[in-house]
């Protein structure tokens, strides 16, 4: 049966576990601190959050980092809710 | 701390523009935040305080729950109930969880924790979750072959020991009581916090060995 | 449905369609229910901007390693916490 692209319980792999750590960067916290205030104020939830997440696309799902997809998914989840418009934030990085 | 940690007390935008050695996400990250405080969605203020929150968090909050739970048989079993109610009786963080359990590691019993969907974690207890424990390897061997995933991690259990492994799948939050070391009855409570690693409370690891 | 820590369930094999919490590895799968938690917000409604309600019952399930690894030989167990409406009764 079709699995999300999420749903990583016995996925075939032969990969080794790295077990290297990194502390997370300035932008890293940022992410998880953005995520978590949008969730406080009421303007998204933890489900929609994971939703968001399991829309990605395979590949880009496999490629991201961890708090990449948590970029994607605030991302395609404000633009859902009309928070932000489409290309907003492409604009104000390619100023 | 990483070093393009700043404090953000005041309106200025975030410089969108990347700097070297950074990937394009960490732009678009400020420029998120800029946009939504702009649009008064909300405020950099918010934002620094949820990082402050993160930052705090530490495995050394978990492990004077577990040491708690060694030193006083009652409190373990409330831990092993409600570890949300026993955390709050230790004046601990529990999180946003709403609940947390402890799953007790006995002679007979040894558990690990995974969230093979995403990554869920009891952060308020052990602070942020090691990449391991987010990676795809560890999200997919956990189920399917956790003493193949133990040995990486340098742990051999014997035969007869039972492997429980508990997949975090919704929004309870588990935090495991590894069992507590041979000769450490002289230890006291704060010196048995110390022994516990946070290795130690996901399963896959044992506490550190007293000298 | 509602169950009782001991009761023997098999998830459901649905496909996936929509966010849900139930890993396809469990699906199809029997198992034992050996907690019964409380109730909590349907994530399959609350991620499509609904606010989840009702609430749903949430169970631990106990399943034999060998059930859902057949090529486990051991006697070890995995357990995921799965709601009411993803479970059925095997007696």
């Amino acid at each position: 049966m079709e699995r999300g692209v999420h749903d990583r319980g016995g996925w075939p792999t032969d990969a080794p576990i790295d077990r290297t750590e990194h502390e997370l960067a300035d932008w890293e916290l940022r992410m998880d601190a953005i995520e978590n205030v949008l969730e406080k104020r009421g303007v998204m939830n933890t489900d929609e959050m994971r939703r968001g997440i399991e829309s990605m696309p395979l590949e880009a799902y496999e490629a991201a980092s961890y708090y990449e997809r948590w970029l994607f998914t605030v991302e395609t989840i404000l633009e859902e809710k009309g928070v932000i418009a489409p290309g907003e934030i492409d604009a104000r990085v390619e100023a | 701390m990483s070093d393009h940690h700043h404090d953000h007390d005041h309106d200025h935008p975030h410089d969108p523009v990347g700097r070297a050695g950074e990937p394009a996400a960490a732009a678009r990250v400020r420029a998120l935040e800029d946009l939504l405080v702009e649009k008064g969605v909300l405020t950099h203020e918010e934002v620094r305080a949820r990082i402050d929150w993160l930052v705090s968090r530490t495995p050394a909050h978990g492990a004077r729950l577990v040491a708690r739970a060694w030193i006083d048989p009652a409190f373990k079993e409330r831990a092993l109930d409600d570890a949300r109610m026993a955390a709050l009786e230790l004046g601990l963080d529990p999180g946003e969880a709403p609940q947390v359990i402890a799953l007790e590691n006995t002679p007979d019993v040894h558990h690990m924790v995974v969230c093979t969907l995403c990554s869920c974690y009891p952060k308020a207890l052990l602070g942020p979750p090691p990449d391991w424990y987010k990676s795809l390897p560890y999200r997919s061997r956990a189920v399917s072959d956790p003493r193949g995933v133990l040995e990486e991690f340098g742990l051999e259990l014997d035969d007869d020991v039972e492997v429980r492994v508990v997949d975090s799948t919704a929004d309870i939050r588990y935090i495991v009581i590894p069992e507590r070391p041979a000769g450490t009855d002289e230890l006291d409570e704060g010196e048995l916090a110390a022994i516990v690693t946070r290795d130690s409370m996901i399963g896959v690891a044992q506490p550190s060995t007293v000298h | 449905m509602t169950f009782a820590a001991g009761d023997g369930v098999r998830v459901a094999e649905r496909p996936h369609t929509g966010h849900h919490r139930t890993p396809g590895y469990l699906k199809g799968k029997a198992g034992r229910i050996a907690r019964v938690h409380g109730t909590f917000t349907n994530p399959e409604t609350r991620a499509y901007g609904e606010d989840g309600n009702p609430r749903l019952r949430l169970y631990l399930v106990e399943f034999d390693g060998s059930d859902v690894w057949p090529a486990s030989t051991r006697s070890d167990h995995v357990y995921a916490d799965l709601f009411e409406h993803w479970l059925e009764p095997v007696s």
